[in-house]
């Protein structure tokens, strides 16, 4: 029995039914990652000991007949911006290379509490500015399908470590397509949750308005399992907006009959891959034979959504950032001979080239005399791309697209042009704009690369998306590959 | 030439809440350094805050005690800036959409009442504390960061030094009325920021203005004000031209220093707070609050006047404070004659309280017992002179003043016959000074009563005595 193919849901099986250990679950995944690490490059910091630890503790309260929490002794992985206590978290950045928070985000004491088990911290783009993993202080995550590719970002490192079978689940966080375009680079389920489910305590802020923490799963019943421990409300995060308890596990299996799906046309023009759009299309036909509606609808104000975005995430980075100044914690520079130096110097050594381009973009917007043209004007587009889902989700209940409108790409390739890689966002960040919740779920191959499908629902409407995600996922047909783990081109 | 001298203050001031405004670290003064922080107040990466909603109910107090129109919906904004003491590189403050907006405080002008303007109360964090260690560096201490502040800007309306004196005794009265700030200029607790210029009224020429820092009393206020005015008119009288400055005073040498020129407006890149909702604010919990509203120091002052039929001036310093106040209302409970406390508290109390720098509080005696002590002059069981001595008593021991009489044996001497033996015995003693009284120096009468009372060590009655030394000497 290979218990890395497993999933979380059937690992926590049997673990229940004592057939075999947390312990035993931990070492297999721990193995693994030695195994492929160095291949992959997915984690920053491993958490073995404590997470060894954790699991004996889980074992013991299963031996006693104790009442053990929903993760059951399952290892999960943890992307670096999400504080952990006692553990490093860098942000992928040299700013934070030693930075041991004193206190567990909101997330983290839930997981926990669930008896899941840390196993360590993925890496990321720097302070999760980037959607290719590369902007990492660290290094640079590769993608299980082939290694000369990009995971996706920013949370590359958990897309990349939950594909790789090094973890059944991982947290990731988005801010405008951070969890769904490298689920969809690397072949699994992501979630974005509607803003205000799930809480933003302790996560780092990169732009407040628009972050969001959500689980990476190799299938969507494990990712609602996860959904499960992350959702709720949190009275240390202003933003989380009170709710029942849902189990989103529950609804799953039933039939998606008469659902009525959008396809916005905004989300299949020229600037996607026309096997990607072949490949969602097809994935389209599944849904309408499974009884669902489908119809072509219109989102409008698309085309602002990714310079309003840029300004809004750019905006509040600059100010959230504005902390790593070297006095208190992170980097320090060398050299320094008056606080001014101590401020610039710190903050010129210590962040990337893509984190600095952002905070001076985000600087001169907030600036006065171009608030006004830029952030104010930016958040009325919001409001008008707001608008469009608003419209939409009173008739239809799930919008489709593709997640990403191009394929995974060659490390390297888009690094040095920036609007480049922005363009991999566009059919992500309206979603975060507009704060609703959306999912991306594997929908096949192009050249042995995976594609995603991009799963909209209404804000807090989780239960919708993942029960046509999960419809769709069981009914497929696709026969899903084991990564590679290998250089395509040179066949290493 | 007429100049004209006009001066806008901003006040923050801190509000004594248990907790700071976006956590729940206490707020207490003091403490050892950074004991009272937690992830929160130090700007840890991922930290976030949440509103303390007893911040926002003592800002929309204060506003209803200056007068100020509550905004039924506002926000908190970010204010940008690097320095040492602000942890996360920005201070949560409000920006366009203040709590409080308008507003006036009412000061006393020999020719009637004069209307100074609120322009705006919001409420922000305060930061931490820089410390500066002899080795010429630089330590931090946290406990003040997000300790909740509310920032009070007038409007340029006071036009001397003494105005603006006046406006901030009310005005820190008024805070300590409705208790939502301690108002302690030395803790900190109220800081101060002046801004001045004067225009020459013949020409319109006008000034650049200063911004006064570093004022830690009010006294320094004035001074710095009158010290800043004169300046400001000799600049105007040499036809020189300032320019718009940062200025600093310096308590040693009496003067203000140049901190910084302002080049224009510092560019904060305000925008509104993402990690904090917006505030919206029912009418209900506005007027809850109003209801609740203690009576302020204006209305006390009327009422002290006409209830206790008090003069003006008295009924203002007794409300100045409202544990003053309250102090002298509980003298009076004990006590037949209002107009007499008044005069004991405004005098022999306030005087010993100053000088020592006490507070109400820390007073060893009862309001009891200066009525006590007020009733037993009144009786005639001791004398003004007496009843000084024993209140002196009471500030050192706390003991009450019929036990202080008692065991002193201060009770006056008023019994006639005990007092004539006395009163002969000085006269056999003082012939010299009968006749010269006879010889019409009414100065030796005093001398004599003087007598009677040294050698009853105080406790004679004055009256009788001169009555009975008259009366002696008429019969000889």
């Amino acid at each position: 029995m290979d218990l890395i193919n497993l999933s979380a849901t059937e690992l926590k099986r049997k673990i229940l039914n004592k057939e075999i250990s947390s312990k035993e679950v931990v070492e297999c995944y721990l193995n693994r990652i030695e195994e492929v690490e160095d291949k992959i490059d997915a984690f920053i910091t491993l958490n073995k000991d404590e997470a060894l630890k954790a699991a004996e503790k889980v074992d013991r309260k299963i031996q006693n007949g104790e009442k053990v929490g929903m993760l059951a002794g399952i290892p999960i992985a943890i992307k670096d911006n999400i504080s952990t206590k006692g553990l490093k978290t860098t942000c992928g950045s040299k700013m934070l290379e030693n930075y041991i928070p004193p206190y567990d985000a909101t997330v983290i004491e839930n997981i926990r509490k669930e008896d899941g088990i840390i196993i360590g911290k993925t890496n990321m783009d720097e302070f999760a500015m980037g959607s290719s993993t590369e902007t990492s202080y660290f290094k640079t995550t590769k993608n299980p399908y082939d290694l000369n590719m990009v995971p996706g970002g920013s949370s590359g490192g958990s897309a990349a470590a939950v594909a790789a079978c090094d973890v059944p689940l991982a947290l990731g966080s988005e801010t405008g397509g951070s969890i769904r375009q490298p689920s969809s680079f690397c072949g699994v389920v992501g979630i974005k949750p509607t803003y205000g489910l799930v809480s933003r305590y302790g996560v780092v802020s990169y732009a407040s308005s628009l972050d969001q923490v959500g689980p990476f799963a190799k299938n969507v019943e494990d990712a609602a399992l996860l959904l499960n421990v992350l959702a709720g409300y949190d009275n240390k995060d202003s933003t989380s907006i009170f709710r029942e308890k849902v189990d989103y596990t529950k609804g799953l299996i039933e039939d998606i009959k008469g659902m009525k799906i959008g396809l916005p046309k905004e989300y299949f023009t020229e600037y996607v891959d026309e096997k990607v759009k072949a490949q969602v299309l097809e994935a389209v036909e599944v849904l309408k034979d499974l009884g669902a509606e489908v119809e072509e609808i219109s989102l409008p104000h698309t085309e602002y959504a990714l310079a309003c975005y840029y300004i809004i995430a750019n905006g509040e980075a600059s100010s959230n950032l504005s902390r790593f100044d070297g006095v208190n914690f992170g980097y320090r520079s060398a050299e320094y001979s008056n606080l001014e130096e101590l401020y610039t110097n710190s903050r010129s050594e210590g962040f990337g080239e893509e984190v600095k381009r952002r905070i001076m973009v985000g600087t001169y917007v907030l600036s006065s005399g171009y608030y006004d043209a830029y952030y104010r004007k930016a958040q009325e587009v919001r409001t008008l791309i707001k608008n469009d889902f608003d419209k939409t989700f009173e008739k239809y209940d799930i919008i489709l697209a593709p997640t990403s409108p191009i394929l995974p790409f060659n490390i390297g390739e888009k690094i040095d042009d920036p609007l480049a890689m922005y363009m991999s966002d566009i059919l992500t960040v309206s979603v975060n704009l507009a704060g609703a919740c959306a999912l991306s779920v594997p929908c096949g191959y192009v050249d042995g690369l995976p594609v995603g499908l991009q799963v909209i629902g209404n804000e807090f409407e989780e239960e919708k998306i993942l029960k046509l995600a999960y419809n769709y996922e069981k009914n497929r047909g696709i026969d899903m590959k084991i990564p590679s783990l290998r250089s395509e081109e040179n066949g290493l | 030439m007429a100049y004209k001298t006009i001066i806008g203050l901003e006040i923050h001031s801190e509000l004594m809440t248990n907790s700071k405004i976006f956590c729940n670290c206490t707020t207490e003064f003091g403490g050892d350094v950074n004991t009272h922080c937690c992830p929160v107040c130090l700007g840890l990466p991922g930290a976030l805050p949440v509103i303390n909603k007893k911040v926002v109910e003592y800002g929309i107090k204060a506003g209803l005690a200056f007068n100020s129109k509550i905004a039924r919906e506002t926000k908190m904004d970010r204010k940008n800036y690097f320095y040492p003491d602000l942890v996360k590189g920005y201070q949560i403050s409000q920006d366009d959409i203040p709590l409080c907006s308008g507003g006036f405080v009412e000061i006393e002008k020999k020719d009637g009442p004069k209307k100074i303007r609120i322009r705006r109360i919001h409420i922000e964090e305060d930061t931490g504390k820089s410390l500066h260690s002899e080795d010429g560096g630089s330590l931090l201490d946290y406990n003040r960061s997000g300790v909740p502040l509310i920032e009070i800007v007038t409007e340029p309306d006071m036009n001397s030094p003494e105005e603006a004196k006046e406006f901030l005794e009310k005005l820190k009265a008024t805070l300590e009325y409705i208790e939502v700030s301690d108002v302690k200029m030395e803790e900190g607790s109220l800081r101060c920021d002046v801004n001045i210029n004067v225009v020459d009224e013949d020409t319109g020429k006008k000034t650049s203005i200063s911004e006064l820092k570093n004022l830690n009393s009010f006294r320094a206020v004035v001074k710095a004000l009158e010290y800043e005015e004169k300046r400001h008119i000799s600049l105007l009288k040499e036809g020189k031209e300032n320019l718009k400055e940062t200025r600093r005073w310096d308590e040693v040498n009496n003067e203000t220093i140049v901190m910084r020129i302002k080049e224009g407006a510092a560019d904060y890149r305000y925008f509104p707070e993402p990690d904090l909702i917006k505030l919206e604010i029912e009418e209900e919990w506005i007027e809850d609050i109003k209801s609740n509203l203690p009576e302020l120091p204006h209305d006390k002052k009327e009422r002290f006047m006409k209830e206790y039929d008090l003069p003006e001036y008295d009924a203002g310093v007794l409300t100045q404070s409202k544990a003053l106040a309250a102090f002298y209302e509980e003298t009076v409970e004990y006590s037949k004659d209002p107009k007499q406390v008044s005069n004991w508290v405004m005098g022999d109390v306030l005087r010993r309280i100053n000088d020592e720098e006490l507070g109400i509080k820390d007073l060893k005696f009862t309001p009891k017992d200066l009525g006590d002590l007020l009733e037993l002059i009144e009786e005639g069981k001791i004398s003004n002179n007496i009843g000084k001595k024993v209140l002196r008593d009471m500030f050192d021991t706390g003991k009450s003043p019929n036990k202080i009489v008692k065991e002193k044996g201060l009770i006056q001497i008023s019994d006639e016959g005990a007092l004539k033996e006395i009163v002969e015995k000085v006269i056999e003693k003082n012939e010299q000074s009968v006749i010269d009284y006879k010889d019409g120096k009414d100065r030796a009468l005093g001398f004599l009563v003087g007598q009677v009372m040294k050698e009853t060590r105080g406790k004679a009655n004055p009256q009788l005595a001169n009555k009975l030394i008259l009366e002696i000497i008429d019969e000889k």
